[in-house]
């Protein structure tokens, strides 16, 4: 019996205007782990809400096909009645951690199957080892990190085994060791498990190599299904944005696509092409001379942020952003990136030192819907602002606010911080992860947009490819403070956890973050043999 | 402000009794009248917030406390016409008519006010020092739904304050004229109906619409469990006595009467003692 099934299933939500699925049809047998790609709004979270039920049970509208999981129709079973054989995990850790407690919220999915109080206990036992969580289990869920509760998401999903898991992006809101920490123990659990698993994903690089198959979908219609290396491809032929850096690489030096670091490295081994690595040192925090200029956009002078009866979070962080820079902050979730600009915005006061900036500092924070609170696009912004982050005001004024997509959500907010743009333009435009869910063209939009504007540039991410896209200079934060302090080439070929794919593949040599920059040096080093 | 385990005898205590431990309390708060016993209430239980390791959390709810309390008994001053003693004459005064202030009045307020003053605590304490999880899977072998959908709203207010916080956050980045309280409601309800509708996603995909009934479970009762259902049964018995044998007496109008008979102090004594004692116990609250 196959763990999901779906036969020609289609699906609109209601008032609708075209199909989010379209004639899908397709099995995922036990212990698979079934990769869904596609650009947003593709059908992918669409997909992995027909596979629990809550698409119609929960949202409504028309339904067509069947979908069975587990050998349950999900026409006659709904979600509650389906969670017994899927385990769901949302993108967001907050909004689907409804307990106090991590025991608690192990429990709540057994105690709703109405289990006795040992198969609870035991349940949560097992599903706290399985995830390496058990030093949490009396913790409150509140105290978290995000990381931390997704972690507790994954295991409430999983407590009772489950024969399927869907996934929407669960390591989008993670920094890449956290991420990459979660999809080794989707691995495992995949392996000894049997648990078959559907992962919505956008950084595919993170997950390819570790998936059974993948299948891609275009405007709700199921395009490919194929083994990573064959989606590679087809991607490469039909969908180059859902490519992965390191499949372009290969592909730019003449070879097939292979899933993963270790597969493309082995490729570029076979044919004598994987160059020598020629890393460089890593530059230290402090040590650039060019960053102390008296007309700096925005320094930080050994500014301390400490907590009432809690921990520092900024520990005597020196930082200075020329004008016009473009600069990543990068680091692990609670690194201190988020209170760092937060700082710099004068939205928090330090404990200890000095900020100075030339100017305004606009700030756009994690989530645009909040700064969206008018009835009309044009009463957001001016038309002009609207302009400058890429909006056309004839199509958009007079839309809402809140029927735009999420890129296009993104755009407005950052028109909205940019401001009237007859009074003086900010100093500084500061970013918090502002590519969170957002497809590949989206990413290459915005960095785009971020590399036209006239302002310094301040983005926090955990997304090494966009920030190979955008920064200038990549500043890497542990513990409250810069740790590394250099150009992107440097910092992003020198690590491994911040680090591009092709950085990862060539091994750091020649500073090659891009595909489009490892095979320019793939074809220098080819030259240099002959 | 929100639940966390803290090693303390009350969050030691099973939720249930926890729960007839705080209902005590507020028990003697509504029965007892008398200025010296009711003051003995709020500090008992601003004593007992402390030694459970939730002072602050009180300290927390305090002012919003005093402030109700003490606009109770501004209006009772101003509107109760009984009493004998004016201490302030105002005159024709709009919508009040005329109004004379009477000790009385003023007094009678300051003992509803201070009543109000100790339920807010109590009800701080219980927020702060009894785990909504347990209380949750006591009430819901009588009606799940319904205590989850209770508990869920609960849980609901610190996901609200920290959204709201993040709104407010976001509105401070705007250069320009902020927009006005109405806009801010609307978007505010807005991302209040999304996180409702994300919660409800996640309670369906944990199996909630296909809840059954769970079986009970049986826990050994521990000594903290014993000690706290003692004391919430000393301190019922001790306001009902007291209200029933008139041990503290207390009348406000047409004069002040209050007394303070030696069973009064012994009642004070006997209450602070009843319910502070099962905090003397400190094995076995980690």
């Amino acid at each position: 019996m196959n763990a999901l099934e779906l036969d020609a299933v289609s699906y609109a939500y209601p008032g609708g205007r075209a199909p989010a699925l379209a004639e899908v049809t397709l099995q995922v047998a036990p212990g698979e782990l079934v990769i869904v790609a596609g650009d947003s709004g593709s059908g992918k979270s669409t997909l992995l809400r027909v596979a629990n039920g809550l698409a119609p049970h929960f949202h409504g509208g028309t339904f067509s096909g069947r979908a069975i999981v587990a050998g349950l129709d999900t026409r006659e079973r709904g979600p509650g009645e389906l969670a017994a054989a899927v385990g769901t995990l949302f993108q967001d850790p907050e909004t689907q951690v409804v307990m106090g407690t991590v025991r608690a919220e192990l429990a709540f999915p057994l105690e709703n199957r109405g289990q006795p109080p040992g198969a609870v206990a035991r349940g949560v036992e097992e599903s706290a080892l399985a995830l390496g969580i058990g030093h949490l289990l009396d913790r409150s869920t509140a105290e978290l990190s995000g990381g931390e509760l997704q972690r507790v998401a994954l295991a409430a999903a999983l407590a009772g085994d489950p024969a399927l898991l869907v996934l929407d992006e669960p390591t989008s809101q993670l920094d890449p060791v956290a991420g990459d920490e979660l999809i080794g123990v989707l691995r495992r659990l995949n392996e000894d498990r049997d648990t078959a698993i559907l992962l919505a994903e956008h950084r595919l690089e993170r997950c390819l190599a570790a998936a059974d198959r993948v299948v891609a979908l275009d405007q709700g219609r199921l395009v490919c299904d194929a083994p990573p290396a064959a989606f590679l491809e087809w991607a490469l032929a039909s969908a180059p944005e859902l490519a992965t850096p390191g499949a372009r690489l290969l592909a730019g030096a003449g070879l097939r696509p292979a899933p993963g670091v270790k597969a493309a490295r082995a490729a570029l081994r076979e044919q004598g092409l994987l160059p020598r690595e020629n890393k460089i040192d890593p530059p230290i925090a402090g040590e650039t001379h060019t960053r102390r200029r008296k007309d700096a956009a925005l320094r930080f002078d050994r500014v301390w942020h400490e907590l009432r009866d809690g921990p520092a979070i900024l520990r005597a962080a020196s930082l200075t952003i020329a004008p016009g820079e473009r600069v990543a902050l990068m680091g692990r979730n609670g690194a201190g990136k988020s209170t760092l600009l937060r700082h710099a915005a004068g939205l928090m006061q330090p404990t200890r030192g000095r900020i100075s900036t030339g100017g305004r500092v606009a700030l756009l924070l994690q989530n645009p819907t909040d700064y969206l609170v008018h009835e009309t696009v044009g009463e957001e912004a001016a038309p002009e602002a609207l302009r400058i982050a890429g909006l056309d005001p004839a199509s958009f004024a007079g839309r809402h606010p809140r029927d735009l997509s999420g890129g296009e959500k993104q755009r407005l907010a950052l028109a909205v911080v940019l401001g009237d743009p007859a009074a003086p333009p900010p100093a500084v435009i500061c970013l918090d992860e502002p590519t969170r869910g957002m497809d590949r063209r989206l990413k290459g939009e915005l960095a785009a947009l971020l590399r036209g504007v006239e302002a310094a540039v301040l983005v926090a991410t955990h997304d090494p490819e966009f920030v190979a896209e955008f920064a200038d200079r990549v500043v890497l934060l542990a513990d409250g403070a810069p740790i590394a302090d250099g150009p992107a080439a440097e910092i992003l070929a020198t690590g491994t956890y911040f680090a591009t794919e092709t950085a990862r593949i060539l091994g750091g040599a020649g500073g090659a973050l891009t595909p489009v920059q490892g095979v320019a040096l793939l074809t220098r080093e080819a030259e240099v043999l002959v | 402000m929100s639940y966390r385990r803290r090693a303390s005898p009350l969050h030691a205590a099973r939720a249930g009794v926890a729960v007839g431990y705080c209902l005590a309390l507020g028990c003697a708060a509504l029965l007892l009248s008398a200025p010296l016993t009711l003051a003995a209430t709020t500090l008992a239980i601003v004593l007992a917030g402390v030694a459970a390791g939730v002072g602050r959390e009180l300290l927390r709810a305090a002012p919003f406390a005093i402030v109700l309390g003490l606009l109770v008994m501004v209006v009772n001053a101003l509107v109760v016409r009984d009493g004998l003693t004016v201490i302030l004459r105002l005159g024709d005064v709009p919508v009040l008519g005329h109004a004379d202030v009477t000790l009385e009045a003023t007094v009678y307020g300051a003992v509803l006010g201070l009543r109000a003053v100790a339920l807010i605590l109590c009800g701080a304490l219980y927020t702060a020092a009894v785990d909504p999880d347990e209380v949750l899977r006591l009430f819901r072998r009588l009606s799940f739904r319904s205590a989850l959908t209770a508990a869920i709203s609960t849980r609901m207010v610190p996901i609200l304050i920290r959204d709201s916080r993040r709104l407010a956050d976001a509105q401070r980045c705007r250069p320009g004229r902020p927009p006005s309280r109405v806009m801010l409601m609307r978007a505010a309800t807005a991302g209040l109906l999304d996180r409702a509708l994300d919660v409800a996603a996640a309670l369906e995909v944990r199996g909630y619409g296909g809840a059954r009934r769970p079986p009970h479970a049986r826990r050994p009762y521990n000594r903290h469990d014993l000690a706290f259902a003692a004391s919430a049964i000393g301190v019922l018995a001790l306001a009902i006595g007291a209200r029933v044998g008139g041990l503290a007496p207390f009348r406000a109008y047409p004069t002040l009467h209050t007394p303070l008979p030696a069973g009064e102090w012994a009642l004070v004594a006997g209450l602070l003692a009843c319910v502070l004692l099962p905090f003397a116990e400190r094995r076995g609250i980690e």
